[in-house]
């Protein structure tokens, strides 16, 4: 579903930001347009994932991690093949195509795990576009290795050290420069979050992560998946993954939040499970926030996850039905990341953790005839020493 | 009621004054005292900020004065209290705030609470024309004004569309970028917009962003009324009661002494 003129899903979306930032989003809108009709941009791109990224992206059978609990198969999209680990490098390729047609001469990007920044930068050094990263200043220092590999790659990384020092401030921090910058700066968005047509033109970029992955599952079992599972902190591996399969009502989706210390805690990251609606980052859509619409400080042990709001796609899914958004604890998490390194020999990013640990609890509900598609969004080497 | 403001200030041949405060930074106490004294001073219309958590149209200086406000735990009510036990001053109210707070208060009731308050209409820099349309309908309901912006970005004749919407004044972004007194705007472009709204709207034209000396308030005397905000936050930041209020206000005469044509 493409969202309306105005950008919304439903009546979530839409564009709530500075009146400085129209035309910089009205010309964006239009060189989307442009090259989303073009098959040389998609071309190119193709050409791209496959030859710098490494795609198509395998798709893992799980031999043991949920043998124990049920026979159903468990399936893996292997987006922690990528090349820097991520499904995040889909989009900034994307993105970095994008500013080139424009003759955008800058990148800028916000991060919060750094996976989105090493992504943005690798395609800055691999373009020959400066780039500029803009990072709380407690994310830099819980990801250390990333703020490391950016500034190797030829990055500028920005300390935030305003609000909570995480991906909210330092997606402010983003905004505020592009409203200075915009005439020759793109801006590169890591998720499928912010004004029109941002949420829109990343879900494009990420759904090659869903159409790959029902080709593959179609091709090994001649059957769809019943069950389509991945981590939401944006939500955009999500998106993409989901995107595959949105037109098949007979297959479940289901976006697994940052549940924390639990949702009565108030220590999470679940906007869509405990939130409400408001306007965060220019998009409406569910938010963590107090009665008085300020912005709450979010909690999650995998720094990719710990962000209040939540893309205006996955809130037009949740009202809809079409998918479903529980959450999983930071311990549970830790758990998975741990059992399924050890049964499976892959180390998964803790954002990915989040979808493995809940898939294993789905398994112990499904059977043989069933099967489970989990997105494993990225690799863990960043996560090393944080549990 | 906004329209009233600058028509004086037009007749009295100089530009309209318009301080900008953060409600609760560094107390509510203190912003009255502000707005008072402000008021006493001759500034014309008081935009009040309302503390937001996240604030995009707002430089660093603005932005930590609202940090400030929220660990006072100011919100949107306290504000709007604030706003009517001030509402005896002189110097009608505008609010200046960001829409998740507005969205959560409610659209209908924040507009009913503006007029109970007395308050002349509110800034929402973050709906931009297409999104603003409920607030202006219930808004205009309680006979209250929705300034919108233009900024140097805007083109041509959607400027004409944002003037034709706004209630009161057209508030010109004098440059591209956030709220904040470092860097002092490029004046040719902005008197080239000041010259080209001119032609599209009758509305009155208010400059804010970036003005923050004298020489700012001159270089822009073809406008109808200058915005103050950063400038005099920096200048009573870490001060509180009368010593902020000495701070502001010999800030503010010179201010308004340049505002003479
Ligand atoms: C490996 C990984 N997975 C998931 C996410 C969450 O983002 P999104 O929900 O946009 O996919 C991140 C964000 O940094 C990430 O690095």
């Amino acid at each position: 579903m493409k969202p309306d003129s105005r950008g919304y899903f439903g009546k979530f979306g839409g564009r709530f930001v500075p009146e400085v930032l129209i035309a910089a989003l009205d010309e964006l809108d239009s060189a989307v347009n442009e090259a989303f009709d073009d098959p040389t941009f998609w071309d190119e791109y193709h050409a791209v994932l496959r030859d710098f990224v490494g795609r198509p992206s395998p798709m893992y059978r799980c031999e043991r991690y949920v043998a124990d609990l049920s026979p159903v198969p468990l399936l893996m999209k292997r987006e922690d093949t990528n090349h820097t680990g991520a499904h995040k490098i889909n989009n900034t390729v994307g993105q970095a195509l994008l500013a080139r047609r424009m003759g955008k001469r800058r990148l800028l990007a916000e991060t919060g795990a750094g996976q989105h920044g090493v992504a943005t930068a690798t395609v800055g050094a691999k373009f020959g576009l400066p780039v500029d990263v803009y990072m709380g200043a407690r994310d830099i220092e819980r990801q250390a290795l990333n703020v490391y590999v950016m500034r190797l790659l030829g990055a500028d990384v920005h300390c935030v050290e305003s609000g909570t020092q995480t991906l909210k401030d330092a997606t402010n921090e983003a905004f505020r420069v592009w409203a200075a910058r915009a005439g020759d700066t793109f801006y590169v968005i890591g998720s499928v979050v912010g004004a029109h047509p941002y949420p829109y033109m990343v879900r494009e970029l990420q759904k090659v992560i869903g159409v790959e992955a029902r080709r593959q599952t179609l091709a090994r079992y001649g059957r769809l998946p019943s069950d389509v599972v991945a981590c939401v902190g944006g939500g955009s591996n999500a998106i993409g993954i989901f995107s595959g399969f949105v037109d098949d009502p007979q297959v479940k989706l289901w976006g697994v939040e940052a549940g924390g210390e639990g949702l009565e805690s108030e220590h999470h990251a679940a906007s869509l499970g405990a939130g409400s609606i408001g306007v965060l980052h220019g998009s409406r859509s569910y938010l963590l926030q107090s009665a008085q619409g300020q912005v709450r400080e979010t909690h999650s042990v995998s720094a990719g996850l710990d962000y209040p709001g939540v893309g205006p796609e996955h809130a037009f899914f949740k009202e809809s039905g079409r998918a479903t958004y529980p959450s999983v604890t930071d311990a549970e998490a830790i758990e998975a990341f741990k059992g399924f390194a050890r049964s499976e020999g892959i180390v998964p990013a803790l954002e990915s953790a989040h979808a493995i640990a809940f898939a294993r609890k789905l398994a112990a509900e499904r059977s043989k005839d069933d099967l489970i598609l989990v997105n494993l969004s990225g690799r863990g080497d960043k996560d090393i020493g944080r549990c | 009621m906004l329209t009233a403001v600058f028509e004086r200030a037009r007749s009295q041949r100089r530009l309209a004054f318009i301080p900008y405060l953060m409600a609760g930074d560094p107390d509510l106490a203190t912003t009255s005292q502000l707005i008072g004294a402000l008021s006493a001073q001759g500034a014309d219309l008081i935009e009040l900020g309302v503390p937001y958590s996240d604030p995009l149209a707002d430089g660093p200086t603005i932005a930590a004065a609202a940090q400030r406000a929220l660990g006072n735990r100011v919100g949107l009510s306290d504000v709007l209290a604030l706003a009517k036990q001030c509402s005896g001053n002189s110097a009608p109210i505008v609010l200046f705030t960001y829409y998740n707070p507005v969205y959560q208060f409610g659209v209908q009731r924040f507009a009913a609470a503006l007029a109970d308050a007395g308050v002349a209409g509110a800034i929402v820099p973050d709906l931009a024309l297409e999104e603003s349309a409920e607030l202006r309908a219930a808004l205009a309901e309680q006979g209250r004004e929705m300034p919108l912006l233009v900024a140097p970005s805007t083109p041509p004749e959607r400027a004409r569309r944002i003037a034709e919407a706004a209630g009161g004044f057209v508030y010109v972004v004098s440059r591209l970028g956030v709220t904040g007194a470092g860097k002092t705007p490029d004046f040719a472009p902005l008197r080239a917009q000041i010259t080209a709204l001119r032609e599209r709207t009758s509305k009155p034209l208010a400059v804010g962003f970036g003005v923050s000396r004298t020489e700012d308030v001159r270089s822009v005397a073809d406008a109808d009324g200058v915005i103050v905000g950063s400038a005099l936050i920096d200048r009573y930041a870490g001060l509180s009661g009368t010593q902020a209020v000495e701070r502001v206000v010999d800030l503010a005469a010179a201010l308004i002494a340049a505002t003479r044509r």
